[in-house]
């Protein structure tokens, strides 16, 4: 099971989790860590804007819908209008056509349905075009 | 004659099948133990742990909101059913998740009596399942100081 899970440490990726939930705020790191992904956690999307107003920058947001404070949806659009072209990904457990349509035009790049697991995140960066390597050959996606 | 370690790991692998099979656990919580390595060897304790930490908090807020008699804001009892349904789902609490879709339900329908009933329910059920893994964890540790190793088990 261990040679299946791909290994994205020497491509140095950085990823940040932004989510007001505990539970999955540890599930997510882990998650990330566990495929080799540097990774930060935030609460929030006003925490998300700020991380990045203080100059850090990621290559993959893991970006929940509703949040208190800032809701994902508010806080990918502040991102995209400062210029920040990481990939988003939006990832909640709502799924209605309606929400999943206007977290998109918000400014994500994908959307997955929580909750997380090792094959939904390789999903989600294959679908966005992350290398990832596995055993003895690289694929781009 | 079994071992001791062979007997504890027989009863680790029924209990752990019963607890899928009756309800109490999904693929998650399968999806959770894939996480769990030698770098972190307590990650599903801890994760569980904050679960039911999370479960006391919100059933606590819920409990408050659902007091104000005649000035039940159903919104707020809501918005923590929502975050409860996420984590009981991020942890594979099958039976938990289940009552918030109903919980959720009664929530939007402002329907008094049976959200009071809902937040029984999810209390019960959150205190059942935190006996039932408590059990397992201890099983576990059983099997270790026992010098065994603790079985994968497919459900």
């Amino acid at each position: 099971m261990a040679g299946e899970v791909p290994n994205l440490a020497e491509s140095k990726l950085r990823a940040l989790v932004v989510d007001d939930n505990l539970v999955n705020q540890m599930t997510h790191h882990k998650l990330l860590d566990r495929l080799g992904i540097q990774n930060d956690v935030v609460c929030n999307g006003q925490e998300a804007v700020d991380v990045h107003c203080s100059g850090r920058n990621y290559d993959l947001i893991l970006m929940d819908m509703e949040m208190r404070i800032m809701n994902g949806i508010q806080a990918t659009k502040i991102l995209r209008e400062m210029g920040i072209e990481s990939k988003i990904a939006g990832v909640t457990t709502r799924a209605e056509e309606e929400e999943r349509k206007e977290f998109m035009e918000a400014g994500l790049n994908y959307f997955q349905e929580k909750p997380l697991t090792i094959s939904k995140l390789v999903s989600i960066l294959h679908n966005l075009d992350f290398c990832v390597q596995n055993q003895n050959h690289t694929k781009f996606f | 004659m079994d071992t001791l370690v062979a007997q504890l790991q027989r009863q680790f692998r029924d209990y752990t099948i019963s607890l899928y099979h009756q309800g109490f656990l999904d693929d998650q919580f399968t999806e959770l133990k894939k996480l769990q390595d030698e770098c972190s060897p307590d990650f599903v304790a801890e994760v569980v742990s904050l679960f039911f930490e999370d479960c006391e908090k919100l059933i606590g807020n819920m409990a408050r909101a659902l007091d104000q008699t005649g000035n039940v804001d159903f919104n707020l009892v809501g918005s923590s059913v929502h975050q409860l349904k996420g984590s009981s789902s991020s942890v594979g609490a099958k039976r938990v998740k289940g009552l918030c879709v109903t919980f959720k339900e009664c929530c939007d329908s402002q329907n008094f009596e049976g959200c009071v009933r809902c937040l029984q329910q999810v209390d019960i059920e959150y205190k059942s399942l935190k006996a039932k893994l408590q059990d397992l964890f201890s099983l576990e540790q059983q099997i270790v100081q026992a010098g065994g190793r603790i079985p994968q088990v497919d459900i």
